[in-house]
């Protein structure tokens, strides 16, 4: 037995990826539960508009428990509610305060409170806060108005399924291709290596558009999601994202020789996404370090879409940031990926031809 | 017909490779046709393991820019030929290995290439397969092709009409059968017991060993051939003409006795 423990441990030791497995996992995890795990939103930012937008400003301020809790980060006495809506569809503020002729006008005066039902943590802390004031305000929750969890769970799941085709299936198809030497086939047959990439690749974006569609609609018939925004850019925003994961997924099988190796890399980069992404601890809970991590994944950014746009309808101004970034992760992943493949199904470019009998100067003729 | 012998690690699918233009040189120069015109079979046979036979066929046939019917009346040729015919339906990975093999000598083929580089087309493939491949390949030669084929099997490249011994990358002979088995400096014996030092390996139940220098002339090295002429006994048994096997054993011994380094390596 003690030769079998020695073998295991042998095999073992060369084996690097599961190496950094044993000993990455459990920092990783311990990183995220420790610092990214919380549900319990602190701070919410909030908006104030209308005429008596200064008092409500300076009423926080001199009540220590509400300025710990809430964050003011615009105030507009000079708008109104219309405003403050905005406010809330491109997440400026987790909640909005209407006050004075800010109102409309059949509103008898009394401040109006609109929380925004997409963040699901934030609303529920600011559900609390507000029903500490009581009749003081009215209050209004938008976009998900019962703070349905699958509502705001869908939208993210549809970036989850398409990181999961484009990353796990798309490297396992490109690496079987490797692991049964067919690779080496194709390198030499008359296609072109963008032919080969492009004809390797165009399956799994078209299925990966397929299953969205089918989450998507699946998702509004079975829970109800509504979609309020605007289809093209969530089209635009997948597309985008799904460059960037078949990028991703293509790199994998570019480093990984077969299949197991291409699974074990791919889930190391899906479970980190999963769980720093904001789909399920929300961004704004996080320990800023851990938060940016999460702002290096393209599963953020695009759960920032698909929530904006299904929930939120939310501006192009909003959406331009997000779409920025997915589109420079879309380049630099994509553009890699393609490179890396290239390289290794090409044909070799010689060396610089040496002096003869150099490099065999100690061969025995 | 080219027949490229050598151990593990001889540097053979590297020579393949760099005629194809996947490794580069060091030196030297490569003139081989447009990839169009070359048909390849990789040593892992470059069979599609998830597709059927006929599919295995349709793709590379399509891929090579060939008619349907162009690729139909290639596909009955030569799987009837191979004996694959009644095994269309089935995939790549339920095939056996003679038989992926085979099909994988199929699609190098199915393009009537100019040039066919074959890695150990016959390696893992029973005896019976291995006739029906053979004759696959000298058709495809007597047809005009030019082939390059690795092997480890010395009694196929007998076949050959020029056989390149490799060893570590480097050519220890060349030229056909017969030119290879007189390159070998020294001569090879026959015994039926061990003799001393490390020289010898087994064939069958006999010992061959090499000896750098003719035993009786150990000044001059002489010819097996004229040793056997001469009546060649010596104390380590009876100077034969060496086959191409012993040949390449000799060779490769010859090369490591030059390099005293590897001769550990050798030996081991």
């Amino acid at each position: 037995m003690r030769a079998m423990v020695l073998k295991e441990f042998r095999e073992l030791r060369r084996d690097k990826r599961t190496l950094a497995m044993l000993i990455g996992l459990p920092l990783m995890l311990l990183i995220i539960f420790g610092f990214a795990a919380n549900f319990t939103v602190d701070t919410l930012e909030v908006a104030v508009a209308g005429s008596d937008a200064d008092q409500v400003e300076q009423l926080v301020a001199s009540n220590p428990q509400a300025e710990d809790e809430l964050d003011i980060v615009a105030t507009e006495p000079g708008e109104g509610e219309a405003w403050a809506r905005d406010q809330l569809a491109d997440d400026h503020a987790d909640l909005a305060v209407v006050t004075g002729d800010g109102l409309a006008d059949d509103s008898g005066g009394t401040p109006l409170v609109l929380i925004d039902g997409s963040n699901l943590f934030a609303a529920q802390a600011a559900n609390v806060v507000v029903a500490g004031l009581g009749d003081q305000v009215d209050h209004e929750v938008l976009y998900n108005p019962d703070l349905t969890t699958s509502w705001v769970m869908v939208p993210a799941l549809i970036g989850l399924i398409l990181t999961f085709i484009g990353t796990l299936i798309t490297s396992i198809g490109l690496v079987r291709e490797r692991e049964s030497g067919t690779l080496e086939q194709l390198a030499v047959m008359p296609f072109s290596s963008t032919a080969v990439i492009l004809g390797k690749i165009t399956p799994y974006f078209l299925l990966a558009c397929v299953d969205m569609v089918i989450v998507t609609v699946l998702g509004m018939w079975v829970f109800d999601v509504p979609f309020n925004g605007s289809v093209v850019a969530f089209v635009l925003g997948a597309g985008i994202f799904l460059f960037a994961v078949l990028g991703i997924g293509v790199l994998i099988s570019t480093v990984s020789q077969n299949t197991g190796q291409a699974v074990q890399v791919a889930m190391m980069t899906l479970l980190p996404q999963v769980l720093l992404s904001g789909m399920i601890f929300p961004l704004d809970a996080m320990a800023a370090g851990v938060r940016w991590i999460g702002y290096l994944f393209p599963l953020t950014w695009f759960t920032k879409i698909s929530q904006g746009v299904m929930l939120r309808d939310a501006s192009w101004e909003y959406l331009a940031l997000p779409l920025g970034i997915l589109v420079v992760m879309a380049c630099v992943f994509f553009g890699l990926a393609v490179l890396r493949l290239r390289r290794s199904i090409s044909p070799a470019r010689s060396h610089t031809p040496q002096v003869e009998g150099a490099a065999d100067g100690v061969e025995a003729r | 017909m080219t027949a490229l012998v050598g151990g593990d690690g001889a540097g053979k699918t590297t020579l393949l490779r760099a005629l194809l233009g996947r490794v580069p040189l060091d030196g030297g120069s490569v003139s081989v046709p447009d990839l169009r015109r070359v048909g390849y079979q990789p040593a892992t046979s470059g069979v599609w393991p998830a597709l059927s036979v006929d599919e295995n066929v349709e793709f590379v046939g399509r891929a090579y820019g060939m008619s349907g019917a162009e690729v139909r009346r290639r596909r009955d040729t030569l799987l009837g030929a191979a004996g694959l015919d009644a095994a269309g339906d089935r995939l790549g990975r339920e095939l056996s290995g003679g038989m992926r093999q085979k099909l994988g000598f199929c699609l190098a083929m199915l393009h009537e290439p100019e040039v066919l580089l074959l890695d150990e087309p016959s390696t893992g493939v029973d005896p019976v397969s291995r006739v029906e491949l053979w004759k696959l390949v000298a058709d495809a030669s007597t047809a005009g092709a030019a082939v390059a084929m690795t092997t480890t099997y010395l009694d196929e490249a007998e076949r050959a009409a020029t056989v390149v011994a490799l060893d570590a990358g480097h050519v220890l002979a060349a030229g056909d059968p017969a030119a290879v088995r007189d390159a070998v400096p020294g001569c090879v014996t026959t015994s039926a017991t061990r003799p001393p030092g490390e020289r010898t390996w087994r064939r069958g139940t006999a010992f061959h060993t090499w000896h750098p220098e003719h035993p009786e002339h150990p000044e001059h090295p002489v010819h097996p051939r004229h040793a056997k002429a001469a009546g060649g006994g010596t104390p380590h048994g009876t100077v034969i003409e060496p086959d191409l096997e012993d040949a390449l054993i000799a060779l490769t011994l010859a090369r490591t006795a030059a390099r005293p380094e590897q001769r550990e390596e050798a030996v081991a």
